[in-house]
């Protein structure tokens, strides 16, 4: 075993000095979310970094729902988890037979569908907001779950149909003219040769329209306000609406809000990386 | 395989008379359900949109509303500040985290935290460690020197400075994550030739690695730009605008006029900023459409 030289030594030391930082910065915030989580008010209020009576009773007012800003609590999870499965079934939907029909069918004017979509992807969020919270008045969805799914189908498409455009280009034609000598139907095609090779970026683009359905805020805030029919971080964000906020349970329902989320990213994160960066951003 | 096949497998591509194949019959109804959705909930709210925000009379309302002017000039300080400084960051770490030691990996699994989780609690997390009584932050001023901490959300530069921060704090993750693949993309032997050739780390990083990454870099940065335009949490959730009105940017002030039932002028107000998004946009798409 050879020891290591001092210069090993120095840039060992310099990548530390960076790390450390970079470990504290990450974990600040959600440490704090953790810290309130089980924490009882007094502790919570009084800016210790641990706890002297760690405890798990929020959870337990959490999920009993024993305080007035959480009678809701387990319809709101039931909505965002319905909103957000919806999005992205529907966005999956949509988006996969788009790419199909643009890609592999070549339909006229598929091209200048995708740069529409592109365009769209372009457009803040925030900017759509406005003139789509009165389309939906239009329409009599407000208050409605269907006005946040399709609202979240309409972000989330551009992005889906342009990832999986630019992966099934890559698929050879060969395939499909070998499956149509075969004498395959379109949909054959589309169900027996397309969709199991396209796996990888389905399952890519199912997670990216999940999550991005379950972290929205501002068009669930803008969309839904009845407490019965709002979503979770709405609900979050209602409780600033009184000055004594129970902060500690406010951090614990975020916490408990926060976790699927973690957990489908870090679950499909080999997915998520070779499907999504790829795409995001090409040089 | 296939120049074999082509002979008389290829379909002649028909004048467009003739009718349609099945397959792209099957085109046109695969690409209905979008269409649809994109008339329904893109073409109409923005040509809805635009047409109540015609009258002239709420451009100048607007450019009469100081609230709007300070908004603009939050929203450039957000942009050219901010997400310069984000880059940065993101371009710097993007080098640390490509280097091969286990705990590299590992922290770099953590690192992604922020993006994997919801913005809203850990905004709101953020909040509380500032709040001026009870937080963390002005709890630990005080046991060290005994003095009250700054009332940290009611200055608006400091406002606005904490809301820049928790942005880089949610979005750095992501961009380290594709400057690093564009990194990692560069040949290695150009740095170990560098390496023979006894260049230092400066001119390793200005010969080999901005070259060949000025154009991801610049690409990201301009993409950074467009959604921070739209990033609305940040600005709402920690400061809410406040205080005073004076720390809005231009998607939590359309907001802000929606909700005070002025729908035109919120309208408008995003229409002003068009000038701004839309070459920012076609810059975008003739690059990514390449």
């Amino acid at each position: 075993m050879k020891l290591p030289t001092l210069r090993e030594i120095g840039n060992e030391a310099k990548l530390l000095l960076i790390g450390i930082p970079v470990f504290i910065w990450t974990m600040i915030p959600i440490y704090h979310m953790f810290l309130f989580a089980i924490s009882p008010k007094e502790d919570a209020f009084s800016g210790k970094l641990w706890p002297d009576h760690p405890t798990l009773h929020n959870f337990h007012i959490v999920f009993y729902q024993e305080h007035y800003f959480l009678r809701d609590f387990w319809i709101q999870f039931w909505n965002s988890t319905v909103i957000a499965l919806a999005a992205g079934g529907l966005t999956l939907f949509i988006a996969t037979a788009a790419a199909f029909s643009i890609s592999r069918l070549k339909v006229p004017g598929g091209r200048w569908v995708m740069n529409l979509a592109l365009f769209t992807y372009f457009i803040p969020a925030a900017f759509l907001a406005v003139p789509m919270y009165r389309t939906m008045g239009n329409y009599g969805l407000l208050n409605n779950h269907w006005s946040l799914i399709l609202a979240m189908v309409t972000i989330a498409s551009p992005y889906a149909i342009w990832v999986l455009k630019q992966a099934s280009d890559k698929l050879p034609v060969e395939l499909d003219e070998a499956a149509v000598m075969d004498g395959a139907t379109t949909l054959q095609l589309f169900r027996l040769v397309y969709l199991p090779l396209m796996m990888p970026s389905l399952v890519a683009i199912g997670t990216y329209a999940v999550l991005l359905a379950w972290n929205e805020y501002l068009y669930a805030f803008l969309l839904l306000s009845k407490d019965t029919n709002i979503t979770l971080p709405v609900a979050l964000g209602n409780f600033l609406a009184a000055d004594d906020s129970p902060w500690e349970l406010l951090m614990t329902t975020g916490f408990i809000y926060a976790l699927p989320p973690a957990a489908v990213y870090y679950a499909f994160k080999r997915y998520m990386v070779g499907g999504l960066t790829a795409g995001a951003v090409k040089s | 395989m296939a120049i074999t096949l082509s002979g008389d497998q290829a379909i002649p591509a028909p004048p467009l008379s003739s009718r349609l194949t099945p397959a792209q019959v099957w085109g046109i109804v695969l690409l209905a359900p979008y269409l649809l959705v994109f008339l329904a909930f893109v073409v109409y709210p923005v040509c809805y949109g635009l047409w109540l925000a015609r009258a002239p009379a709420n451009y100048v309302a607007l450019y009469n509303d100081p609230i709007f002017a300070r908004a603009a000039v939050n929203t450039l300080i957000f942009l050219v500040i901010g997400i310069n400084i984000k880059m940065l960051i993101a371009l710097f770490l993007s080098g640390f985290f490509a280097q091969q030691r286990t705990w590299i990996k590992w922290l770099s699994v953590i690192f992604i935290l922020p993006w994997a989780v919801p913005s809203i609690p850990t905004i709101l997390s953020v909040r509380f460690m500032l709040n001026p009584e009870w937080g963390v932050i002005n709890h630990l001023i005080f046991s060290f020197t005994g003095d009250d901490g700054p009332n940290w959300l009611n200055d608006p530069t400091v406002a606005l400075t904490m809301a820049i921060g928790v942005h880089i704090w949610k979005s750095l993750p992501f961009w380290t994550l594709i400057l690093i693949t564009g990194r990692l993309a560069i040949p290695h032997d150009l740095f170990e030739a560098a390496e023979v050739d006894g260049a230092s780390w400066w001119q390793k990083f200005r010969f080999i690695t901005w070259p060949s990454m000025q154009t991801l870099y610049v690409t990201c940065t301009l993409l950074s730009m467009i959604w921070t335009l739209g990033d609305f949490n940040s600005v709402y959730l920690l400061t809410g605008g406040g205080p005073a009105d004076l720390t809005h940017v231009l998607s939590t002030l359309g907001i802000r006029y929606l909700r005070l039932d002025q729908l035109s002028l919120a309208m408008a107000s995003i229409v002003v900023a068009m000038p701004l998004v839309l070459p920012l946009v076609y810059f975008m798409m003739k690059r990514l459409s390449r």
